[in-house]
């Protein structure tokens, strides 16, 4: 357990991918099974544990400590599960176990608990556990949630780094698995077989696109390529296979629970590769923040469903009944698919069109003026291409609109981490609103990249030199209609937000340009992005 | 006589009027005790500093030999006459020359005992529990959620990460008395050998540790000439916490950043400062010592200052002793 307390508090501190990994790698390689594979479920979300509730653990504390002393403790550490593993009191030396136990030892205990020993059994544990690391690993397992920023797919890259192989290798074999991994763990350190995917709706790693560079396209020929367009929705993976349906995720995570419209209209033995969309009220293609409506979630309500229908638009047969098309050329391929998606419920299946185009300036002029508020570009697929997994460069290409730009002021300054943690390098940014005469910036996001390490230092130094206030790691910065700093920004996208006092979240925006020369004054008005909304 | 007759707070600081002096007053004043050299508490420009022989030299490095009109030498355990009150310093642990201040006359005995912590510290005296009427306890930790692990067992994880990821440079924070040399000591005594760097901002205080007989082994200032950042890699860099939010601290490859100090036991202070190797190393008593050493003193009443009051005064009313926050200003209840 301390040594999974300690990761745990390593990783929620670490800011890089590569420490990440590393202290992911050290902890597989240094720990014993079935510990390793049990952390490895907690951090994919994969361990089943009956839930202690908070006003349960308020409960265990207050028959433990003076109820006005604890709560001064958690209005001071805000976290309920940090504030109790930090004030856990200690029992009598004899009444104390000689050890910490092991992660396998608390798992068992909590999962052999019932409901209504839940509490007691989380109290012993907590009186075992040597340190307040140890109790707030223990006090997390139970109330669900690491919250460590590790994503289910960064620790399958630590797998693969740990037994020197591809990460698609281990996504393929991952839904064969289970917890506690002693197969895969076995596999990686070369002592045991690669694990056998069973025959069952298994995901099939996804192939990836690169972007269009210059000079690219200039050495290929139109005619051995095919266009289609880029939808804005979530890549999907629809397989089905003996009665057992499954949708996957890029990434190979099973979403199929949130989606029980869609996996109704699964009626066929194959895996097809997709967008996940949704329909407008009039039955059209609806947008990705209408889309969002249904994402990361676990179940669904009826209301929502009938709301925000979705649908898959396909673009790919992986596999028909008994046959796997992979190694099928992209010609052959769309052919068996356009006979294929006949067959289906159009409401939750239609066939991604092609484009027609004569040659690269005209798909160039295209994927700029996209006809629709949802595609965000064009694909290029090369005829001749099999279905290959992982982004090699050539056979798939994206070329994506250009995307929207605003130039707005920036308002706040925070301090960057790692590398970056002596910069001021996450900036929040705003535009003008209220009456022209008399307007006030209001913030519209934050951007942490798209400028040169040349370009941070010039805008630390600018943060520094113009602070009115500070507030912990964040600096104010001084932005009126004579003095200030104007970021050209890019972005994806907008979508309403009743979290944001602009009204708008932006998707995916960093700095393009540095307006040094630009007036503050002359920065974009709110209403500019509000009529983007409408579009 | 009463307590709050014989030391009570005035803006300069804590006065005692039959003796006419005060204690750790934050502007100048005529005669001035000093329980030890932390910036908040020792400044310059008294008339007349007493304080440990220790504490006067830290006060001469930082402020300059003229910082005080006229300094006298408080000899730990020596009683001294100021005025017909009687005055004593006893060692408090905290940092080197740190000390309490007993107060007595007239049947009344009140320690102040500026700073304070319980654990071993190989940088420094042993505090001393000493039994009065009044104790006046700091509070910068006064809250249950303040537990110091063992100092062993921080120390033990920088070591490790040095090992984990040895291309970068780890960037300790700590204060340049007391904390920075507790840290460097602490990691000598887990074995570790190679040459540590520090900031120049902790360079004369620690030399005056070593003139005092604290082994620091093999420092080296944390300079470079240009481009060879490579230099860094792996080692154990030393400076002051201010230090690593600056410009100073770009020289370093990759630097993992670490902060000593018992504000680190809460994650999200550790977050919110960029912190990626908190170590919890505090100079100040964590809670449980704070309760202890009021049991320990046998005092009838209790006056909490600088930091979080209220939990420690609730403790007290709980346990039957009295207790009330007293109001000093202009110490940094954050410094640790």
């Amino acid at each position: 357990m301390n040594r999974f307390a300690e990761l745990l508090d390593r990783l929620v501190l670490t800011p890089s991918r590569l420490g990440k990994l590393k202290l992911l790698t050290d902890y597989f390689r240094e720990t014993e099974d079935p510990d390793r594979g049990l952390a490895l479920a907690a951090i994919t979300g994969d361990l089943t544990i009956n839930a202690v509730k908070p006003a349960m653990l308020r409960a265990l504390m207050e028959e433990r400590m003076d109820p006005v002393l604890f709560r001064y403790s958690h209005d001071y550490v805000g976290d309920l599960a940090e504030a109790v593993s930090l004030v856990w009191p200690a029992p009598e030396s004899h009444l104390r176990a000689n050890r910490t136990p092991t992660l396998s030892e608390v798992v068992e205990s909590l999962q052999t608990a019932s409901r209504s020993d839940g509490p007691r059994v989380l109290a012993r544990l907590l009186d075992s556990a040597e340190s307040a690391s140890a109790r707030f690993a223990i006090i997390k397992l139970v109330t669900g949630g690491l919250r460590i920023g590790v994503s289910a797919r960064l620790a399958k890259q630590a797998l693969a780094d740990l037994g020197g192989v591809d990460v698609n290798e281990v996504e393929e074999v991952w839904h064969g698995l289970s917890v506690p991994y002693l197969n895969l763990f076995a596999w990686l350190e070369g002592h045991g077989e690669k694990p056998e995917r069973k025959p069952e709706a298994l995901f099939r790693s996804v192939m990836l696109s690169t972007p269009v560079e210059n000079n690219d396209l200039e050495r290929l020929e139109p005619e051995h390529y095919a266009a289609e367009w880029k939808w804005d929705g979530i890549r999907v993976q629809v397989v089905a296979e003996n009665g057992i349906k499954r949708l996957y995720s890029r990434t190979g995570d099973d979403v199929s629970g949130a989606f029980p419209d869609l996996m109704d209209a699964v009626q066929f033995d194959a895996a097809i590769d997709g967008e996940l969309l949704v329909h407008d009220k009039k039955g059209g293609t609806g947008t990705f923040s209408d889309l969002q409506q249904r994402l990361n979630r676990k179940t669904v309500s009826a209301k929502v469903m009938e709301d925000y229908p979705v649908f898959v638009r396909v673009y790919d047969l992986l596999q028909e009944g008994e046959e796997d098309l992979r190694p099928l050329p992209f010609e052959e391929r769309r052919k068996r698919l356009e006979r294929f998606i006949s067959e289906l419920d159009p409401f939750r299946f239609d066939l991604s069109p092609l484009v027609e185009f004569s040659d690269w300036h005209d798909v160039d002029d295209k994927r700029k003026r996209p006809p629709h508020p949802v595609i965000e570009g064009v694909m290029l697929k090369r005829w001749s291409a099999p279905y290959m997994a992982g982004r090699a460069k050539g056979p798939w290409f994206k070329w994506k609109r250009d995307p929207y730009t605003v130039d707005a002021v920036l308002m706040y300054a925070q301090r960057g981490h790692g590398k970056r943690s002596s910069f001021y390098s996450d900036y929040t940014f705003g535009v003008w609103t209220g009456p022209e005469e008399n307007p006030e910036l209001v913030p519209v996001g934050k951007a942490y990249f798209g400028f040169t390490d040349a370009e941070l230092k010039q805008i630390d130094k600018y943060v520094r030199d113009h602070t009115i206030d500070r507030f912990g790691p964040v600096r104010s910065v001084r932005a009126d209609r004579q003095s200030g700093l104007v970021l050209e920004v890019a972005f994806e996208g907008l979508a309403r937000s009743t979290r944001h006092k602009s009204g708008i979240a932006m998707r995916f925006p960093r700095v393009s340009r540095l307006r040094w020369d630009k007036p503050p004054a002359e920065a974009d008005r709110l209403e500019s992005l509000e009529s983007l909304l409408d579009r | 006589m009463r307590a709050k007759d014989l030391l009570h707070p005035r803006p300069e600081g804590l006065y005692c009027p039959p003796g006419d002096f005060f204690i750790d007053p934050v502007r100048p004043v005529d005669r001035a005790l000093i329980t030890h050299g932390h910036s908040d508490h020792a400044r310059s420009g008294h008339a007349h500093v007493m304080a440990t022989d220790q504490t006067l030299q830290i006060m001469a490095l930082r402020y300059g030999e003229n910082f005080a009109g006229a300094t006298q030498v408080a000899k730990l355990g020596e009683v001294i006459e100021v005025n017909g009150v009687k005055v004593s310093f006893h060692p408090a642990g905290h940092v080197l020359g740190s000390a309490q201040i007993l107060v007595e006359h007239k049947d009344c005995r009140i320690v102040a005992s500026g700073d304070y912590k319980r654990r071993a510290d190989p940088t420094c005296l042993s505090f001393t529990p000493i039994s009065c009427d009044v104790f006046i306890t700091e509070a910068t930790f006064g809250l249950p959620v303040f537990r110091h692990p063992p100092d062993t067992e921080e120390v033990a994880r920088l070591i490790k990460s040095t090992e984990q990821f040895p291309e970068r440079a780890h960037l300790v924070g700590a204060y340049a008395l007391g904390k920075a040399q507790r840290v460097i000591r602490l990691v000598r005594d887990a074995g570790y050998d190679r040459p540590i760097y520090i900031h120049g901002a902790l360079a004369k205080l620690s030399r005056f540790y070593e003139e005092q007989g604290v082994a620091l082994g093999e420092l080296l200032p944390a300079t470079l000439e240009k481009g060879n950042k490579g230099d860094f890699a792996g080692a154990i860099v030393v400076g002051p916490p201010s230090a690593f939010a600056d410009r100073w601290a770009r020289r370093f490859p990759d630097p993992v950043a670490s902060f000593a100090s018992g504000w680190m036991r809460i994650r999200q202070r550790a977050k919110q400062r960029g912190v990626e190797l908190p170590l919890i190393i505090s100079d100040h008593s964590d809670w449980d010592e704070l309760i202890e050493t009021i049991a320990e003193t046998g005092a009838s009443e209790v006056w909490v200052t600088h930091g979080r009051e209220e939990a420690l005064v609730r403790w007290c009313e709980i346990n039957g002793i009295r207790a009330q926050p007293l109001h000093l200003v202009g110490y940094e209840d954050e410094g640790d």
